[in-house]
């Protein structure tokens, strides 16, 4: 009976697990067919992946990809930066205004991505600001930081508030304890956030999409998907990037849980000797 | 009282830190939101006006986008609750489930767009007409992982001995459920469906891309809406979108006393 | 070993105080510290004494009075330029440094004279330099040696154990030869035995680097094994300052007894000079200079009281055993005698029962100022016979006309306290609740921060909500002359607790005692709105 019961919880997980990773798996296979209707007339090949570097739309492509990371970088690193210092800052807060400014930080995340693009459109158009990266910079900053701050300020919260007295009061001035005890207690939480930041930024379609204008030609990679894509479906080098990606987020994911697992590990051996 | 000025300077350094974010949320988070507010009540002249709510809520084609985008909301949220629930559970009561419900995490990594158009050719290729049922089953497929991920973290937060404690005093394995763990995950289910709801009646793309420009949702018809210059009209919409998350949020938070753990623990 | 004889005293605490957001967690505290001491600051949680060291510390500033460290004034001192080094209650290790580099942190920090060189003016400059690596590692491996973890220099410091984080936190601590080691509740985390083992070390180091300690703890035992000194605070305030054996041999009030030690603590009569009346029975002791009848508290420590045979010539008073329970090493044995329960320790058991005589050297008598002696408040005849008390309008028999100052006496007896708030017609919180016998005294904290005394049957728990009730005919009234503003009663309560500075021999017990015998004190008790139980303790701990 009751492995009756265990077979079918684990075919559930199965069956909804193969679902979720249908489509993926699909343009996986098929990306090596290098047709856009899920045949494989062609053959087994490699035409799609090659095709990223030679077709007529790789200049824009390559483009669209320069653009997203190089907004990705930008505002992550300021994101990073910022929402650091603002969650010391947060948490050195009296009460209630913690609270006020851990709403509002709270606000980006909690809102419909839609409201927020179109609310920093109008402020853009409002207050002429130039179109282009600069909106688009600040708009990703906008909507990333609170991520950080989310990170960051949990890792303060946990630390021992008399770590950093013992630094102060083992001689250190407020900067050294800042730098070289407090820093690297927060250093998990700041990666983390950074990490994060950087993914959102590169994955937003909607704010992005909003906020570029239109005269500017700037895209993303999602912004260029879906200008490509929308009018004329998927073609075959679409799916070997999404292929790519797919590989790269999975490897990514793989790796931070390996790390994280083995650093545990490590922990309890050592824990375990005495 | 020359304590407090040696002592002054030192604590404000620490405060001060998050003087440049507070400074840049007031003007690049609250502001445009004040923003919106102002231009409800503004004519396209920027004169004071109650039109806007007119024309809003007295044109049909904007309430059906409404009422459409809420029924696609309820429909998917309750389709991702009842297909997330069992699976969040048999996780919580396996072993190695915290690192299988990465398994259903992962595809959350690759853009929505990129798993919307693949879930498009594929219907395509297969034969499958476009409409509201490939929009549904497309929000599902992509919001499926914010509805298991809060449920999986709360459930697996119950002690057990909740349940053997309901054992212990005579239940059976659905009484048990019922009373105690339906109960204790609440907050989990809350967080789940503001965490689906929300973005599918206000995302933008998903069903135009699924329906082939059928089904127009309200994150559409407000991108529209400005697209067309109608600011007036377009920022009703964004107050009646930010209604709607408020009050979610509201909800959650009711249920959610400590704050919000599902939401924080997501990242 | 770094002696100066100029100056005799390392600390000196003068008026302190402390208030956070009108909350005063430590009040008027004054404290001489001697050169070598270990000194140990002792009292329940919110008591102040985790502020007072974090005052000495540089953590907290003093919202006013002076701390002098060495003879100079480091009042304003931020805490890294300060001789003073801190052990912590969860160590603060930092998580991110290995044990060798947790220790290092401060002398990798700090900069030493290097001898000095004439600049181009033709003055005198000194040079300062950094440690070496060499000097560092060898200051490190003494400081491990020191503390028996020779090995375990490149250990991860969430790897070791409690005992051995906290001995991490010392070697860390003593490594920057301070002259004076803060210890914060350092053995707070240790189960019982490692406890004990780290106490007599902690001791051992006290003696071998000759600096002085100055440690705060709520467990009483552990202050009487290791100090030289002990400074008994509560509610903010030093209740007592005196060696080991004065503090549990003379306690200074009821507080003190009752928290230092087992002890039966007895409301008793002083009739003359040496003659006291408790438990129905005169008895001789060694205290004088009593007024004669003054209702004094009477201490007596469970090993201090002897049973003898009933018939026995020496017995004093014959009593009722009603319990007795083995102890390990004594039997506790609980007597009712002349309507008071005792509380005795004996090598032999008894029967439920059986009658026994007890007998009681006279210098084992410690016997106390009452604190109060009875509920005194300044207020108006409110209406036809109401009377303010607290903010709430109370019945009372009076012939007063409305608007009065009038003088209320409430007696401890007559203080009714109701469980349901509702009930009373003030609600307060229980601030203690001490057994003296046959009674409990509790002090009552209304919300206008007024300490009601009232002796009652049951035991009250300390931290709860209850209702004060008293009735109209027990409320004696007596008219006043409208004198001084109320304001004043706090700063004139302020001055006179100065003294307490000095309160180191009996005699000066006596003296705290009639200040809390007279009106001001009442002000200076009731000033502390600190509840003890929830308020202090976020403050303190």
């Amino acid at each position: 009976m009751v492995k009756v019961k265990s077979f079918f919880e684990r075919f559930y997980l199965l069956v909804i697990l193969a679902i979720l990773y249908a489509p993926i798996i699909l343009l996986i296979i098929y990306s090596f067919s290098n047709s856009s209707n899920f045949n494989f007339d062609q053959g087994f090949n490699f035409e799609a992946y090659i095709s990223i570097f030679t077709s007529d739309k790789s200049p824009d492509l390559w483009a669209a990809i320069g653009n997203t990371l190089l907004i990705a970088s930008v505002s992550s690193v300021i994101a990073t930066v910022m929402g650091t210092f603002a969650s010391i800052g947060i948490f050195h807060l009296g009460k209630r205004m913690r609270r006020v400014v851990e709403n509002v930080n709270q606000f980006p995340i909690i809102n419909s991505e839609i409201v927020m693009a179109v609310s920093l459109m109008v402020f853009f158009v409002t207050f002429a600001f130039p179109e282009g990266y600069l909106r688009l910079i600040i708009a990703h900053i906008a909507f990333c930081t609170p991520y950080v701050v989310l990170n960051v300020l949990p890792k303060l919260e946990a630390m021992d508030p008399n770590i950093y007295e013992a630094a102060l009061d083992l001689g250190a001035n407020p900067f050294k304890a800042l730098t070289k005890v407090m820093f690297p207690i927060i250093t998990p939480g700041i990666i983390s956030g950074f990490v994060m930041a950087f993914i959102m930024s590169m994955d937003d379609f909607i704010i992005t999409q909003i906020n570029k204008g239109a005269a500017t030609g700037i895209n993303t990679l999602s912004t260029y998907i879906y200008s490509d894509a929308r009018v004329q479906g998927l073609e075959p080098f679409w799916y070997a990037i999404f292929s790519i990606i797919f590989v790269a987020v999975l490897a990514l994911v793989l790796s931070i849980n390996l790390v994280k697992i083995s650093k545990q590990k490590k922990k309890n051996k050592e824990t375990g000797v005495q | 009282m020359k304590a407090k000025s040696a002592r002054r300077p030192f604590r404000l350094t620490k405060k001060a830190f998050g003087i440049p974010y507070m400074l840049f949320l007031m003007l690049f988070v609250v502001i445009p939101l004040v923003l919106i507010l102002v231009n409800a009540f503004l004519d396209s002249d920027n004169n004071l006006t109650f039109g806007n709510f007119k024309i809003f809520f007295s044109s049909a084609s904007s309430l059906i986008v409404l009422g459409n985008s809420l029924l696609v909301g309820v429909i998917t949220t309750l389709l991702c609750l009842v297909i997330g629930y069992p699976v969040a559970y048999i996780l919580s009561k396996m072993s190695s489930g915290k690192i299988i419900v990465l398994l259903y995490i992962i595809p959350m990594g690759v853009n929505f767009l990129i798993r919307t158009l693949a879930t498009k050719a594929i219907f395509i290729a297969l034969g499958v007409e476009l409409g509201m049922g490939t929009v549904i089953f497309g929000m599902v497929y992509n919001y499926l992982p914010f509805m298991i991920l809060p449920l999986h973290t709360t459930l697996s937060g119950i002690d057990k001995s909740y349940a053997e404690a309901a054992q212990d005093l005579g239940a059976d394995k659905a009484t048990v459920f019922f009373k105690t763990t339906l109960p204790l995950s609440v907050s989990g289910i809350m967080s789940g469906i503001t965490m689906v709801f929300i973005p599918t009646i206000s995302t933008y793309a998903i069903s135009q891309l699924l329906s082939n420009g059928k089904i127009f949702l309200f994150g559409d018809s407000i991108q529209l809406s400005f697209e067309q210059g109608m600011y007036g009209v377009g920022s009703i919409m964004s107050i009646v979108m930010l209604v709607f998350v408020l009050l979610s949020n509201f909800i959650m938070n009711r249920f959610n006393k400590g704050g919000n753990a599902a939401r924080r623990s997501l990242w | 070993m770094n002696k100066r004889a100029s100056v005799d005293n390392i600390i000196e605490l003068k008026n302190i105080y402390k208030t956070y957001d009108d909350k005063t967690v430590v009040k008027n505290a004054s404290l001489t510290i001697k050169r070598g001491e270990f000194v140990t600051l002792l009292g329940p949680s919110g008591c102040g004494k985790t502020t007072t060291l974090r005052m000495i510390a540089g953590f907290e500033m003093p919202t006013s009075g002076q701390i002098i460290f060495d003879g100079q004034d480091i009042t304003n001192l931020p805490p890294h330029l300060r001789r003073v080094n801190t052990v912590f209650q969860k160590y603060a290790l930092f998580p991110h440094l290995n044990v060798y580099n947790n220790i290092a942190f401060g002398l990798k920090l700090k900069v030493i004279p290097n001898g000095t060189k004439t600049n181009r003016k033709g003055e005198t400059v000194q040079l300062f330099r950094k440690y070496t690596k060499t000097e560092i590692k060898e200051k490190v491996d003494n400081a491990l040696k020191m503390v028996d973890l020779e090995d375990y220099g490149h250990r991860n410091v969430s790897s070791l154990s409690g005992g051995q984080q906290q001995r991490v936190a010392i070697a860390r601590a003593l490594v920057n030869e301070p002259e004076v080691l803060l210890l914060d509740e350092p053995l707070g985390a240790l189960d019982l035995k490692m406890r004990k083992d780290m106490q007599l070390e902690l001791m051992d180091m006290h003696n071998r680097l000759g600096i002085t300690f100055i440690y705060v703890t709520h467990d009483q035992e552990e202050a009487l094994t290791m100090s030289d000194k002990i400074v008994v605070m509560r509610l903010g305030e030093i209740q007592q300052i005196a060696t080991p054996e004065k503090v549990y041999d003379e306690p200074a009030n009821a507080f003190v007894a009752d928290f230092i030690g087992e002890s039966t603590i007895l409301s008793g009569t002083m009739l003359d000079d040496y003659k006291v009346e408790f438990c129905d029975t005169v008895f001789e002791c060694v205290d004088k200079g009593f007024k004669k009848n003054e209702p004094i508290d009477v201490i007596i420590r469970p090993e201090d009281l002897k049973i003898l045979d009933k018939d026995d010539k020496k017995s004093l008073i014959s009593a009722t055993v009603l319990s007795s329970v083995f102890k390990g090493d004594h039997y506790q044995v609980t007597l009712l005698a002349g309507g008071n329960e005792l509380v005795a320790h004996d090598t032999e058991t008894y029967g439920i029962n059986d009658t026994v005589g007890l007998y009681i050297k006279p210098f084992d008598l410690h016997i106390m100022h009452k604190t109060r002696i009875i509920n005194e408040i300044n207020t108006y005849i409110t209406g036809e016979n109401l009377v303010e008390i607290c903010g709430a309008d109370f019945e009372c028999k009076t012939d007063l006309p409305e608007g009065t100052p009038v003088k209320v006496s409430i007696d401890f007896d007559d203080v009714e306290i109701t469980d349901d708030e509702e009930d009373g017609t003030i609600g307060a919180n229980v601030l203690s609740s001490i057994y003296k016998g046959s009674y409990y005294q509790a002090i009552l904290s209304t919300d206008d921060h007024y300490n009601f005394f009232a002796d009652t049957d049951y035991e009250w728990l300390k931290g709860d909500r209850v209702g004060i009730k008293i009735a109209p005919d027990k409320i004696l009234i007596e008219q006043r002359q409208e004198d001084a503003p109320e304001g004043a009663e706090n700063s004139t309560a302020a001055d006179n607790s100065e003294d307490t500075e000095e309160t180191e021999s009996t005699d000066s017990f006596a003296e705290i005692a009639q200040l809390e015998g007279n009106d001001n004190i009442v002000g200076a008790l009731t000033y502390d709105s600190v509840d003890s139980s929830d308020n202090g303790e976020e403050v303190e701990e």
